[in-house]
Order: structure tokens, then C-alpha cells, then sequence
């Protein structure tokens, strides 16, 4: 493989872990919060209100269900009025975002429901107050589960960075639709996927890990 | 140990949780000082009646008075009132993810904004007391259920309560394990703290009451004085639910 290959292979990576991270990353501060307020506005939740879930709730499974290349080009105007162009790696942040959050808060919303009971009432006996409860409680004892949300999240979140590429997204699926398939040069392609398939290894290896050393709950 | 001072007021408390009354017209007073043990068959509403005390559960009508002041059911009210109220579970419910001494500082630190120094001193006391001082750093997963259920009590107890309710704190222990954590509540009970337990236990009913209450679908078909009730009781019901007790020989 000559170096300017390698170059933009690296290239590749690069921007794909930067569209990755990046995403994830902003897709967290707007589904965190989504996700939590999914979780205490339930009815078994400790704060239920009907209305603000079932609003919620429509515009989670909405945003969920359209498949992302059709978001990809539903956006292209706000990615051009938020970053300036539709193309390249910092443009694709943007549909990403949009597709991450939804999926996070969900996540987050089933870490959080797993949280016992038992314990959420135990704090609530004590005159916690609703903030206590989500900081010291809920987030405190779903961490592990979490983190496993986060694994999963980037994992998905790296595969649509690659879908992006064909729409010009930049990164290794760009790569991989230019070079693998509109000019067959299909060793390319497979260096690209190996690359992806360990990026989401090592991605999950320190997830796993991490949250393993969290968890208390086993001995 | 009794006094005149009135603690809490339950009048006319009225429960529903939409099909049949769990709680009909229960009303009494709870004294100062006082250990009223609340006895009667599963589902009976008993353990519907404590957390009712807490704000766990809403109540349709009736009224709550804590000191003398009526709660309205408001969030902020409950909030006030249930640091007052502390309560232990049948399932202890510690934290998993935090330690033992984690466990006990959080309500003080949080809730009531103590310092650091503070709760951790008082914890170490209080945790001396029951025997788990040498667990304080350990997670609940490596305790028994009777050493869990001990922590539970010092969590509540931090809290400085008035009032403390028991929900069959001993109904999920192994057999040897139920005697530990008894004995802290006698401990309790003798320092003149004042309690509503909820427990099977008749033995340690009789033991540690100054008044018992005997619930039965609902209403409350007996209130005496733990002599009387155990020794004659006056309604066929609690006859026949004490006689479920009785082993005859032979």
C-alpha cells in the first residue's frame, strides 16, 4: 500500500472517530436529560405526568423511526444553516445528532427503570427531593448500565457515521463508497471495514471494562 | 414511657386503590413515646396504613397530622414531614452501589445539608451501636440480610426521626438472623424513640408494645393494650387470627 493510501486511510479514521465521539457526545447532552425526564414522568415514575410523556414519548418513536439516510437529507437544510455546507465530516454531525439523541434517551430511559423500587422509595421515605433522587439515586445506581448504554451507543452511532459516506459524510464509510464501490476497488474497501470492526471492539472493550470495575452489585 | 403529647393524628384515613377500600375509616393517635404495634392477616391493609403514613401512598380521604400540623398532601409538605418519619422496609433496600457508611451519610448530607464530619461521625456512632462499625467500608451485597436490615435502621436513625415505622422488617430474614435486628428495636423501643411496627412477630409484639392495634380488612378491629389483646381478646376475629399461632401438642 503506497503512503498517500495510508494517509487518507488514517485520514479516515480520524474524522470518523471525531464524527463519532463528537456525536455521541451531543447526543448525550440533549437525550440525557430526555431520557430522564421520559423515566420520572411515567406513571410508576416519581414525578408522572401524562401529558409531557406521551409528548415525548410520539417525538422519540417519530425521530426513531425514520431510517437515518432519509434524516441525513431531510436535514441538509438546518446542517447548512447550523455548519455552513451538507458535506464533510463536521456536517454529518449534525443528522447524526439528531438520530443519537432520540436512541440515547431511550437507552437511558431502560437504565433507569431498571434502578429497584424498593431503593427509590427508600430515599424518597428520607424526604429526598425529586434532584436528589435523579442525581444521588437514579444515576448513581443505573451507572454501570449506562456506560453499557454508551458502548452501544457508539457503536451504532460509528455505523451511521459510515452510512454517511454516501452522501459524501466524510470518514471511512466515504471511503469505502468511493474508492470500494464506485471504482471497485474492493481491498480498500475490505481495509476500511476491518478498521471499523476493530474501532467498534476496542470501543466496547473499554466500555465493558469500565463498567465492569463500577459495578458493586456482584462479588 | 407514655405520655400525653400527641404525635401523629390519622383521622377517618380512607384508601382505595380502585377496586375495593384497602383502608376503611382508620383512625387513632400516636403518643409520644409510644410503641403501637399494628398486627392483623396478609392483607389486611397494614402495611398500606404505614406507607400511607409516609406519603408512600396517596389516601383518598381523611386527614394526617403530624405535631400537631395537618399535612395537605403537597410534595413540600411530605418532603417536611417524612424527614421526621423514618422508615425501614421488608426488603432493606440499602444502595447497592454505595457503602455501608455511604448508605447512611446521604440523607444527612442531601437532605438535611449536615456537614461531612458531622454525619460521618454520628454514623460511626450509631453503626457502633448495632455492631457493623467494621462494615462501615464494605457494599451491601456482602452483608447478611440481618446485618442489611440493621443498616437500614441506622439510616433512619441519622435522620433524627420522631417517628419511626417498621414494615415487616423481619418477614424476608433467615430465622437466626430475625433476633439481631429484634434486639435493636427493643434497644430503640427502651430509649423511648417512638414506633409503628407492622410485624408477624407475635412474640416480640407482646414483648415491646405499649398498645396494639389489630387490623382486619381494612378497619381496625381492635385496639388494647397487648395484655388484653393477647390474653383475651374481645372480637371472634382477632380470636381466631391469634389462634393461627397456637401449635397444640398431640
Amino acid at each position: 500500500m503506497d503512503s498517500t493510501l495510508v494517509t487518507m486511510l488514517l485520514e479516515g479514521t480520524k474524522d470518523t472517530l471525531y464524527m463519532t465521539l463528537v456525536s455521541t457526545l451531543f447526543g448525550y447532552v440533549l437525550g440525557l436529560p430526555l431520557g430522564i425526564i421520559l423515566t420520572i414522568t411515567d406513571k410508576d415514575g416519581i414525578t408522572p405526568n401524562a401529558g409531557i410523556y406521551k409528548i415525548l414519548d410520539v417525538l422519540v418513536n417519530l425521530l426513531r423511526s425514520i431510517p437515518f439516510l432519509i434524516l441525513l437529507i431531510l436535514v441538509i437544510p438546518l446542517t447548512r444553516f447550523l455548519v455552513g455546507k451538507s458535506y464533510g465530516s463536521t456536517a454529518t454531525i449534525v443528522p447524526l445528532v439528531i438520530a443519537a439523541a432520540p436512541f440515547i434517551a431511550r437507552m437511558v430511559e431502560s437504565s433507569l427503570k431498571e434502578v429497584d423500587k424498593g431503593v427509590i422509595e427508600a430515599a424518597t421515605s428520607m424526604g429526598a427531593s425529586t434532584w436528589t433522587i435523579i442525581t444521588k439515586v437514579l444515576l448513581a445506581e443505573a451507572k454501570t448500565s449506562l456506560l453499557v448504554g454508551v458502548t452501544i451507543v457508539l457503536g451504532t452511532i460509528l455505523g451511521y457515521s459510515a452510512m454517511a459516506g454516501a452522501v459524501g459524510g466524510g470518514g471511512l464509510g466515504d471511503i469505502a463508497i468511493r474508492y470500494g464501490y464506485y471504482r471497485y476497488q474492493t481491498d480498500i474497501m475490505i481495509v476500511t471495514i476491518v478498521i471499523l470492526v476493530i474501532l467498534v471492539q476496542i470501543l466496547q472493550g473499554i466500555g465493558m471494562m469500565i463498567s465492569k470495575k463500577l459495578d458493586h452489585r456482584r462479588v | 414511657m407514655k405520655n400525653e403529647e400527641t404525635l401523629l393524628e390519622i383521622r377517618h384515613l380512607h384508601k382505595d386503590y380502585g377496586n375495593g377500600a384497602v383502608l376503611k375509616d382508620v383512625s387513632f393517635d400516636v403518643h409520644k413515646g409510644e410503641v403501637l404495634v399494628v398486627i392483623g392477616s396478609s392483607g389486611c391493609g397494614k402495611s398500606t396504613l404505614l406507607r400511607c403514613l409516609n406519603g408512600l401512598e396517596s389516601i383518598q380521604t381523611g386527614t394526617i397530622s403530624f405535631c400537631g400540623k395537618t399535612i395537605d398532601g403537597s410534595k413540600k409538605d411530605w418532603f417536611q414531614a417524612r424527614q421526621k418519619i423514618g422508615m425501614v422496609f421488608q426488603s432493606y433496600d440499602l444502595f447497592p452501589h454505595k457503602t455501608v457508611l455511604e448508605n447512611v451519610i446521604l440523607a444527612p448530607l442531601k437532605v438535611q445539608k449536615r456537614s461531612r464530619a458531622e454525619a460521618v461521625e454520628e454514623a460511626e456512632i450509631l453503626l457502633k451501636r448495632v455492631g457493623l462499625y467494621d462494615k462501615k467500608d464494605v457494599y451491601p451485597r456482602q452483608l447478611s440480610g440481618g446485618q442489611k436490615q440493621r443498616v437500614a435502621i441506622v439510616r433512619a436513625l441519622i435522620m433524627h426521626p420522631e417517628v419511626m415505622l417498621f414494615d415487616e422488617v423481619t418477614a424476608a430474614l433467615d430465622p437466626e438472623m430475625v433476633r439481631e435486628v429484634l434486639d435493636v428495636m427493643l434497644e430503640l423501643a427502651k430509649k423511648g424513640l417512638t414506633m409503628i411496627i407492622v410485624t408477624h412477630e407475635m412474640q416480640f409484639a407482646k414483648a415491646v408494645a405499649d398498645r396494639v392495634i389489630f387490623l382486619d380488612n381494612g378497619e381496625i378491629a381492635e385496639e388494647d393494650t397487648p395484655e388484653n389483646f393477647f390474653n383475651c381478646p374481645k372480637t371472634e376475629r382477632a380470636k381466631s387470627f391469634l389462634n393461627t399461632f397456637v401449635f397444640e401438642e398431640g
